[in-house]
């Protein structure tokens, strides 16, 4: 039904004259025409009271005597008082309200709807629109399109349901019938109107997809006791709440009022429902852009930089880490609140990553900056290089989520290889390690290594030693370079862990070994992609 | 000797114990591994110490037994998790294993530190000279991990390397 028709007479006047808001009785007269939901609060008004005075020419005396709608009242200066309108004109007449808005309403002649609580009143007008772009272009964020979302109070799901009722009872009367699915949701309808204005002012369309996500929080604490009789109704829809929040969630109160009976509802809130003397608070506006990932690749030179920052009690133990030095300067291009690091496997505190460099990816949360074209990119690229001869990064681009599953997905497969400097007990010559060289599949039977048991729990691992390279130093050392499946620990591998590592480079040499330096020479990972320089 | 990481990996800490329950000269070490980052505590090894009647000249063990009572046999030690739940909890005088040795003496090695034993080192009852050939690595008794609270206590009772070059000097003392 995309507009009012002859049958919906009843319904209007029983709305209006029970202080609902022009838009909320188009929503229950299930009037889907947006259009008639942006027209001027004012122009809806004369609309509604013609529609009225065009069927109340056709009818009879049903109408006869009806009680003028509250906005002609207040013109006139009437102060006849129904059960409900006695505060309401009371505060009128004594002084303007606390609330800026209210007074602004109340001498406009606009009562404050007792269903939607001045949300398709004050909330869809200009001055709230001004408030909301405000809010967004100070928070100064980059965007090509946003997304509205809205959080109603509970009590406007009670103040509907009663509105319904007392709609479906009138229209009973009719002899007309009507589902509760077809009433106008006032949320739907909120967008209808203020999309536009939204869209107007901050230069960008509306999209359900977007990223970017304006959000208001709106409290009405004048009503806010209302929902509590359902608990008593339906106490199993009320479970307790963690932190001393609120039992009276939308959730529950929604499924409450699902299950409630019509009768005990009827007798247990007010229908039609109270008007209020307040409108409804936002309490909150606020910004915020959907997460951006950044990948890449990144040496370590340092033997002294943990991955992650290395924090015992409070107190800093190493300088900083390979994931801040990396974040740092992408948390500052793109302004973003916070950062989550992973990487495709990672090296110890002492241990170089050589070569291409291992994989990693950074989550940028709520970053307000989202464009940055390529070369862009590789500025910041070169940024984070100049900042620090501890790492360096290559590679450095824009992905989507999903392609952060390509970086683990190898972590068992690929292979990895290292090069270590290996030092014996006993003195060796070159012939000493040339049999290292032919050996190829090696399998290893790992225990957890004793400097992990106390946090990983205790198992045996099979891995591959897939080839060994082997170059002399002297009579004390030697060049390890070995290939092995990922997931190997290389340190046990060398020196044997206690044994508990077999076999291992001192049992096969029939000597004891340590290892002195381990580089990670490869991550034969094929994601990123490379970028050229 | 070398490298103290040799066959172990470095960052261990050696904790000797002396004399223990009063029988001379059955002195063990405890090895607590240096990380205390994160996690749940600090690792211990247990082992034989040099001055131990079982590492002297002469002697062969004949078994290595980890069955300590009737109930209790430390090979049964089942731990999962993180946690290492389901672990036997050890006192400083609770029995690791009993060794034999062909001159009829029987040794029991005791665990010197309170804490959940992780594993024992099976290698040691099929082969019995990697006790005595590679006491502190391939030759270990068992792996201890202490409570959490307990981690920097727990070696406090024990002797530093310098107190038992002390003890180790007196004994040589007193003998000659």
């Amino acid at each position: 039904m995309s507009s009012l028709t002859e049958k919906d007479g009843p319904v209007v006047q029983l709305l209006m004259t029970t202080g609902t808001c022009p838009r909320c009785i188009l929503r229950f007269c299930c009037v889907g025409s947006q259009a008639l939901y942006r027209r001027p609060y004012k122009d809806l008004m004369k609309d509604l009271e013609e529609f009225l005075k065009n069927n109340e020419e056709k009818e009879d005396t049903v109408y006869f005597g009806v009680v003028d709608p509250p906005c002609k009242k207040i013109r006139r200066g009437h102060t006849e008082e129904g059960p409900d309108d006695l505060s309401h004109y009371g505060a009128l007449q004594k002084s303007p309200s606390a609330n800026d808005e209210n007074t602004a309403m109340e001498n406009s002649g606009m009562k404050i709807c007792n269903v939607c609580l001045g949300i398709l009143q004050e909330f869809s007008e200009a001055d709230f629109v001004k408030q909301v772009c405000q809010k967004v272009n100070s928070a100064d964020y980059q965007f090509t399109s946003f997304v509205f979302s809205v959080s109603l109070p509970p009590q406007l799901s009670v103040r509907e349901c009663a509105a319904w009722l007392l709609v479906k009872q009138e229209m009973g009367k009719l002899g007309l019938s009507m589902e509760k699915d077809d009433i106008v949701q006032l949320k739907e309808a909120y967008k209808w109107i203020i999309h536009p204005h939204l869209s107007e002012e901050l230069g960008v369309p509306a999209d359900g997809k977007s990223l970017f996500e304006v959000s208001v929080v709106f409290a009405h604490p004048e009503t806010e006791e209302e929902c509590h009789f359902l608990a008593t109704a339906c106490p199993d829809c009320f479970k307790p709440a963690k932190n001393k929040q609120s039992v009276f969630t939308r959730m529950a109160v929604i499924k409450a009022l699902e299950k409630i009976k019509e009768e005990d509802f009827l007798k247990l809130f007010p229908c039609p429902p109270s008007s209020p003397k307040n409108l409804c608070v936002a309490l909150e506006i606020q910004c915020n852009n959907g997460a951006i990932f950044v990948a890449g690749r990144y040496n370590k030179y340092s033997r002294n930089l943990p991955q992650t920052p290395w924090i015992i009690d409070g107190e800093r133990k190493l300088e900083s880490s390979v994931e801040e030095l990396i974040s740092e300067h992408l948390m500052a291009e793109f302004k973003a609140d916070s950062f989550n690091f992973s990487s495709s496997g990672r090296e110890d505190v002492d241990v170089r990553t050589l070569g291409n460099g291992r994989p990693f990816a950074i989550e940028l949360v709520n970053p307000h900056r989202i464009h940055f074209t390529a070369e862009e990119m590789k500025r910041l690229q070169q940024t984070i290089n100049n900042s620090s001869d501890k790492i360096q990064v290559r590679d450095l681009q824009l992905v989507t989520r999903s392609a952060i599953g390509r970086m683990k997905e190898g972590e068992e497969e690929k292979t990895k290889t290292y090069s270590a400097l290996i030092w014996t007990d006993k003195e060796i010559q070159k012939e000493d390690i040339a049999f290292l060289d032919s050996i190829k599949e090696l399998k290893l039977d790992q225990k957890t290594p004793l400097r992990v048991l106390h946090r990983r729990p205790l198992a045996v691992r099979y891995r591959f030693v897939h080839s060994m390279k082997t170059e002399y130093v002297d009579e004390h050392h030697f060049r390890l370079r070995l290939k092995t499946q990922a997931g190997t620990y290389i340190k046990e591998f060398v020196h044997g862990d206690f044994g508990r590592t077999m076999p291992n480079i001192g049992f096969l040499m029939n000597r004891t070994t340590d290892i002195l330096e381990l580089d990670v020479e490869s991550v034969d990972v094929d994601w990123p992609p490379t970028l050229d320089d | 000797t070398g490298r103290d990481g040799a066959g172990r990996g470095g960052h261990w800490c050696l904790c000797p114990v002396a004399d223990v329950k009063g029988r001379p000269c059955e002195d063990f070490c405890v090895l607590q591994h240096s990380n205390r980052r994160v996690g749940r505590g600090v690792i211990c090894v247990i082992t034989l110490a040099e001055a131990h009647p079982l590492l002297q000249n002469g002697k062969t063990i004949t078994s290595v037994n980890y069955q300590i009572s009737a109930n209790c046999s430390r090979l049964q030690n089942k731990v999962s998790g993180k946690s290492k739940r389901g672990a036997q909890f050890l006192t400083e005088l609770a029995p690791l294993c009993r060794i034999s040795s062909s001159d009829g003496e029987e040794y029991t090695i005791y665990s010197c530190i309170r804490g959940r034993l992780i594993e024992v080192n099976e290698n040691i009852i099929s082969n019995p000279r990697l006790l005595q050939e590679k006491p502190s690595t391939e030759g270990y008794i068992a792996v201890v991990l202490p409570k959490f609270e307990e981690s920097k206590s727990v070696t406090q009772g024990l002797l530093t390397q310098k107190e038992y070059e002390e003890v180790l000097l007196k004994r040589l003392n007193s003998s000659s």
